[in-house]
């Protein structure tokens, strides 16, 4: 039931991806999809696509997940490349009726960009998949750590960002427990109208809220029984450190990156 | 001999069937329950014994195997399922926390509500049943919120018994509670079922409160029912329960250790009246050990 939801991606293994930094894998996210909107041709995308698969053969995620990751977005890839293929015109024209037309280029520029979101997801797909979302939140709050200059709590954000992520299951858990509890009490959740149903929600949703309230109270108290009072002087025990792995795979990126420029200067654009 | 009032066949449960996270919570269990009958229900955490009851008033439905509530299938109709969660009453771990209603006289009446009866009628039930649980007039006007913590449980019992089950299932009602809060609510419990012969199941993990109130016991074990039999009977097998994990009650112990050291003393007994009457004979007789 509702405890099968996975709620982040994180997908356990040991792999080489799995141990980079998740700061660095931030980082080579970023400059991925900075590759993704450089490439102009479909060598270039191909440097994307030879990158993809080298990283999920490497982090030993089964190629199958990115199909999972793609599933909700397969709509807006449709959209976007539908719309390419009848509003460009150029080249040779393949078909007709009316008032649309697909042209090669529009069909060419609906294929760049449909492989463009693909590899979009599926490269962000594999920081989730490799990075829990703790150290996710770790890294994250590492690289943002130079704003804490310009006033923004990079600190507490990262905080309530972890906190919120260690309670998901169990709320999830305890959403289940009540709603057993007002099952049994005859509660009807199946059935009914749109507006029977949000009214049978209300049963399960103020136990639920009552609760948050009280574990949220509970939590802070435990929180200043141990003397946390913010970011200010606390040391960590997971230090993220940067090894020559890190770098390897960084110098990876950088030479794709570089790979795609060059396939864009020597051959043509596809628009 | 009647129907039994709950009774199963092969009944198993895999929970996440099919995927890396399988896990047999219930396996093979066939029972009777008879009606009437005062049942404890025994077994250390994750033996199965919160999944076994699930399946008692329709909430899990079993992976494999039947169940009959009165001699009717369970399952025969997943759509009617709603009249077996009006028959087996269930009350769970910590039910305090399903409290929701403005007033605790609304909340009692959210499950007879349910069950579409007539105003008067819930308002009786609502009534009998906070009376069975003890409280006052004053308390029914309150919010759940503004109760402490025993009587906000009381209060979710009452929300069951007000249903009138046939079956009460109760899983660990005294969890977190001091003695007298315990006391005071086995003590209802029992009282409820003496004045109306429902079947009562208790889940507990205290073989003291199991040996004082319940006359059978449902021993679980590692998903499979290891007996089902009177108490006296159930705690005889002191050695095979406490090899579970499980203990039996600090008298049955202090009198298996007597019998050891060769006083001629029963080891069934359980309950410190018992104790007592097998002592006075004792001491009457003025027996030594024999050895």
């Amino acid at each position: 039931m509702l405890k099968d939801i996975t709620i982040g991606q994180y997908f356990p293994g040991k792999s080489i991806v799995h141990r980079l930094d998740p700061r660095m894998k931030i980082i080579l996210t970023v400059l991925f999809i900075i590759m993704l909107f450089t490439a102009n041709n479909f060598a270039g995308m191909g440097v994307g696509i030879l990158f993809l698969v080298v990283g999920y053969l490497v982090s030993r995620i089964p190629f199958s997940m990115i199909g999972k990751s793609i599933k909700p977005v397969v709509p807006i890839i449709v959209f976007t490349a539908v719309l390419n293929m009848f509003f460009i015109e150029g080249g040779r024209v393949l078909f007709e009726i009316w008032v649309l037309k697909i042209t090669t280029e529009g069909l060419s520029l609906a294929a760049m960009m449909a492989l463009r979101i693909i590899c979009l997801i599926a490269g962000t797909s594999l920081l989730t998949y490799t990075t829990s979302p703790i150290a996710l939140t770790d890294g994250i709050e590492r690289l943002m750590s130079p704003l804490k200059h310009l006033k923004v709590p990079v600190h507490e954000l990262a905080m309530m960002m972890t906190i919120a992520l260690r309670f998901i299951p169990t709320l999830i858990e305890e959403t289940d427990k009540i709603m057993s509890a007002q099952k049994a009490r005859g509660a009807d959740m199946e059935s009914g109208g749109v507006m029977q149903r949000a009214k049978a929600l209300v049963p399960i949703l103020i136990p639920l809220f009552v609760s948050s309230f009280r574990r949220a109270e509970e939590l802070a108290l435990a929180m200043e029984c141990r003397c946390y009072h913010g970011g200010e002087g606390r040391t960590r025990m997971k230090q993220l450190k940067l090894s020559y792995l890190d770098f390897v795979c960084c110098g990876f990126v950088v030479f794709c990156l570089l790979a795609t420029i060059v396939c864009n200067n020597l051959l043509p654009s596809v628009y | 001999m009647s129907t039994p009032v709950i009774q199963t066949e092969n009944l198993s449960y895999v929970y996440s069937k099919g995927t890396p996270f399988e896990k047999t919570a219930v396996e093979n269990v066939n029972i009777q329950i008879e009606k009437g009958a005062f049942v404890g229900v025994i077994g250390h955490t994750g033996s199965g014994k919160s999944t076994l009851i699930q399946h008692f008033n329709g909430l899990l439905a079993p992976t494999s195997g039947k169940i009959w509530i009165d001699g009717e299938d369970m399952w025969a109709n997943p759509k009617e399922i709603r009249k077996f969660r009006f028959k087996v009453g269930l009350v769970f771990q910590y039910p305090e926390y399903q409290l929701f209603e403005e007033t605790v006289y609304k909340d009692i009446a959210f499950g007879p509500t349910n069950m579409g009866l007539s105003q008067e009628e819930i308002d009786q039930r609502v009534r009998e049943a906070a009376g069975f649980v003890g409280l006052t007039e004053e308390q029914m006007a309150k919010s759940p919120f503004e109760l402490s913590g025993g009587q906000k449980r009381r209060v979710a019992i009452a929300g069951v018994l007000a249903m009138r089950p046939e079956v009460l299932i109760l899983d660990e009602p005294t969890a977190g509670l001091d003695p007298r809060g315990r006391e005071l609510i086995l003590g209802q419990i029992q009282e409820y079922h003496r004045r109306n012969g429902n079947t009562i199941l208790l889940v507990s993990h205290s073989m003291e409160d199991v040996a004082k109130y319940a006359q059978k016991a449902l021993v679980m074990n590692d998903s499979r029912v290891f007996m089902y039999d009177d108490v006296d009977k159930v705690f005889a097998h002191a050695g095979e329960i406490e090899q579970m994990g499980l203990s039996v009650p600090q008298i049955t112990r202090i009198f298996l250790r007597l019998a050891q050291l060769g006083y001629p003393v029963s080891s069934d007994v359980y309950t410190i009246e018992q104790a007592k009457a097998q002592l006075m004979t004792l001491l009457k007789k003025g027996e030594r050990p024999n050895a």
